[in-house]
């Protein structure tokens, strides 16, 4: 059993968890819920030795506990699943499992046949008949999850947490995960869950705890609440986003793609791309959906010209054939693509607001205007309502909303004509979502056109004017707002 | 911001400790003879590190700086010396001082931008292309000069590297100018700012628009250039161009940069933190000479102050 008492840990300038209390038990599954910027991770971190600093008590079996280090805590019976698997690659399965616990002789000498025939072992235990000899780079996603888990079997494990684990899984392989997780609660262990999905909680869930904003807001059994209870818990308001009824009279075209292609790097015979047609009008918002590897990114990208050695196909704007080679000259013809990953693809992590948001508007060859930026910079914390100390803060230490304000705002002073967003909320708050969705369509009004590519189907019917579906490289359809389903774009997308 | 003055006076702390540490164990430090000398000494490895830390600032490396820095100080002395000689053309060019140290920079120039061309246009690790140039420009060297130094290059080259202008030796008055010229560069230019968001981010850079190849190119050209300026100053001190000269400075610059501030990842640093941590390896040398250590324990204790520099710059970092 593990609880905590009155856990509080602040960063600078931030109070990431206030006075949390929870009690994890023994032989169930407790979930804990909360949005973005909860304080889920910190959490985490806390409970697994990651940070030792903070306030509080943990108490494992009704003895104080305190982790000096991640090993510590696996020592204590505390293991973690991370969300994003910490595996390597290029090393066996055995070896991914002894990690840091190998097995020696008294000459100091690996013991391979050992490790291998335990990890045989605990191969089994997760249900998982590979052979440990076996590379981690050919395992499939789930079974590189189940690996993970059998990695923290090898320590004996009183408590697993598992940070969203079917984030990247298919439903078989989701349901492989949950057979196990009840073989592990049946054995008696307890299982910390965090999850979004709401279904797959209701499913395997026992108890509850809610987090908002760092703090504790409640807690119980699953059986005694609902959907609708734990998403007004962790929002604090009911939110709905209603789906567009009707999409707008759109201006001229200012984009229009035709028969795009982009050859697969490696499979012959096999496209990225695969006659892609669109035409996107003024003031218009086009959302693509697709699930992923549908090849979204990609035709954003090739737009952008980021492929334009292999890309076939023409590109027109405003009716006049353009050649993109590369992103500045996407820049000069009036193009923005907001990308998927806003800190490895968006933000100079280091660099301040002011210096992320000229990134795109400095003039090569010229002097630094610093006065200038900053106004700027202040200008776009004002319009967008960026939460910030100050213009000279650091993009690091934004949260993942503002971050995205910054890489938005960022775009915005190039004064584009056509915005390629890709998804433009993942990963934030879903009040920075909803301002986020106002400054979109306030976009469009103003005669901007927006390529939107969202996986989240409300956001595509809630935002897009037409709606356009791609899979394997394909559209596959085209609706206008207001006469598609959920389940019908879902269908079209796989 | 508070951050990083604190961290500019602490290594600015070590420099006046380490001072002071000298001037206690040896009387002959604190003599303005031995300070000009130190300051004299120090200015090649400042015009050296600056530009490599410009190239570090990126997240690259260069260790071809000392090789350029003896083929452009070979091309130098032997056109001053003998000129350029056309026997076809029955031509025969001979160089000012100002001419030949121009074309000693524009060699500088053009290695340098080819270690840049060759590490965008292929895609080569700076570790790997500048380590091939390292061995082509000291292959090269050997050959201009057929392995023996050229001197005796005259007078007035021989000024640069000697000659006091102001009170001041020239050489010091030099690697000012080229502080102060990048430090200007760095903070003030949109040049220097894509230097710092391509060691921070260079996927971002490049999608924000920026063309990343130029900057890289150029930076390794200034780094060429640079250390083509380090050449100039020492073989004018000589009055001599030898075919080692340079070997291992590539390290000394390093270090500098390192103790200096800079992250060998990029995107964090500054050139004059690159400064005072060239002045500290100037101090140190100095001081252990002074002290009459030897040569071989010499190596050691930099080394030493090198890993220490290093520690207490993670440790400050870590702390926050």
């Amino acid at each position: 059993m593990l609880e905590a008492k009155n856990i509080s840990k602040s960063f600078p300038g931030v109070k990431a968890l206030q006075n949390v209390n929870f009690t994890f038990y023994a032989g169930k599954v407790n979930a804990i819920l909360g949005e973005n910027g909860a304080g889920k991770s910190t959490l985490l971190k806390v409970l697994t030795g990651v940070y030792q600093d903070y306030e509080g008590d943990i108490l494992l079996d009704g003895e104080k506990v305190t982790f000096e280090s991640v090993k510590a805590a696996q020592l204590a019976g505390v293991g973690i699943i991370h969300q994003e698997l910490n595996l390597i690659p290029s090393l066996s399965i055995a070896e991914n499992i002894f990690l840091g616990n190998e097995v020696k002789n008294t000459f100091g000498v690996l013991n391979d046949m050992e490790m291998e025939s335990r990890s045989a072992e605990l191969l089994q235990q997760v249900n998982l008949n590979i052979s440990p000899n076996t590379k981690v780079e050919s395992l499939k996603v789930g079974e590189q999850q189940l690996v993970e888990i059998a990695k923290a079997l090898l320590i004996e494990t009183h408590v697993l947490l598992m940070d969203e684990p079917t984030s990247a899984l298919t439903d078989k392989e989701i349901d492989r995960l949950h057979g196990i997780i009840a073989k592990l609660k049946a054995e008696g262990k307890a299982i910390v869950y965090i999850s979004h999905k709401m279904d797959e909680l209701f499913r395997i869930a026992d108890t509850y705890t809610v987090l908002r904003d760092g703090q504790t807001v409640g807690a119980g059994e699953m059986s005694e609440t609902t959907e609708a209870n734990l998403i007004s818990l962790m929002v604090g308001r009911e939110v709905q986003i209603p789906p567009k009824s009707q999409g707008k009279a759109a201006g001229e075209v200012s984009l229009k793609v035709e028969n795009l292609n982009l050859p697969h790097p490696t499979i012959k015979n096999r496209n990225l791309l695969d006659d892609i047609n669109l035409e996107l009008r003024k003031g218009e918002i086009l959302g693509i959906f697709g699930l992923m590897g549908a090849g979204r990114t990609e035709l954003l990208e090739s737009i952008f010209g980021l492929n334009s050695r292999n890309l076939q196909g023409e590109t027109l704007i405003n009716g006049e054939q353009v050649k993109i080679s590369s992103p500045q000259v996407a820049k000069n013809h009036g193009l923005a693509f907001l990308t998927e990953d806003r800190k490895s693809e968006g933000l100079v992590l280091g660099m301040d607001l002011s210096a992320n948001i000229g990134l795109t508007t400095l003039k090569n060859g010229t002097l630094l205007q610093a006065g200038k930026e900053a106004e700027t910079a202040k200008k776009y914390i004002n319009e967008l309502s960026i939460k910030t100390p100050s213009e000279s803060q650091l993009a690091v230490n934004l949260s993942g909303g503002n971050q995205q304000k910054v890489v938005l705002a960022k775009w915005l002073d190039t004064f584009p004509e056509i915005l390629m967003l890709d998804e433009p909320t993942r990963g934030i708050d879903i009040n920075a979502k909803s301002e986020i969705y106002d400054l979109i369509a306030k976009l469009a009004e103003s005669g901007k056109s927006i390529l939107l590519v969202s996986s989240e189907i409300p956001e595509i019917l809630a935002l897009s004017d037409r709606i356009l579906v791609m899979a394997e490289g394909k559209i596959t359809a085209e609706f206008k707002a207001g006469e598609v389903t959920e389940e019908i774009l879902l269908k079209k997308a796989i | 911001m508070n951050k990083e003055l604190l961290k500019k006076s602490q290594s600015l702390l070590a420099l006046f400790a380490l001072c002071l540490v000298i001037t206690l164990l040896s009387d002959k430090f604190m003599t303005t003879t031995n300070l000009w000398n130190v300051l004299r000494q120090i200015s090649v490895n400042v015009c050296i590190s600056v530009g490599m830390t410009l190239v570090v600032l990126m997240a690259g490396i260069d260790l071809s700086v000392g090789s350029v820095l003896a083929f452009s100080s070979a091309v130098c002395a032997g056109l001053l010396k003998s000129g350029l000689e056309f026997q076809s053309f029955d031509l025969f060019v001979g160089f000012t001082v100002l001419g030949g140290v121009l074309v000693a920079l524009l060699v500088g120039l053009l290695m340098g931008l080819f270690n840049g061309f060759v590490i965008t246009k292929f895609s080569i690790p700076p570790f790997v292309a500048t380590l091939a140039m390292l061995t082509i420009a000291r292959g090269a060297t050997m050959l201009y000069t057929k392995g023996i130094p050229i001197s005796n290059l005259g007078s007035s080259f021989e000024f640069i590297g000697s000659g006091w202008l102001l009170g001041i030796p020239l050489p010091v008055w030099i690697s000012l100018i080229v502080v102060l010229v990048m430090v200007f560069v760095t903070k003030k230019t949109t040049f220097g700012r894509y230097i710092y968001a391509i060691g921070g981010n260079e996927k971002a850079a490049f999608l924000s628009g920026i063309n990343v190849n130029r900057v890289k190119l150029w930076v390794y050209g200034l780094a060429g250039t640079m250390a083509a300026i380090g050449g100039v100053l020492v073989t004018s001190r000589l009055n001599s161009a030898q075919p080692n000269a340079g070997v291992s400075y590539e390290l000394d610059s390093i270090a500098a940069v390192v103790i200096g501030g800079t992250s060998l990842s990029g995107g964090v640093g500054t050139v004059t933190g690159t400064v005072i941590g060239a002045a500290i390896i100037g101090v140190l040398n100095n001081g252990l000479v002074l002290l009459d250590v030897s040569p071989f324990w010499q190596q050691v204790v930099k080394g030493g102050v090198i890993l220490l520099a290093v520690i207490i710059d993670r440790k400050s970092k870590g702390s926050k």
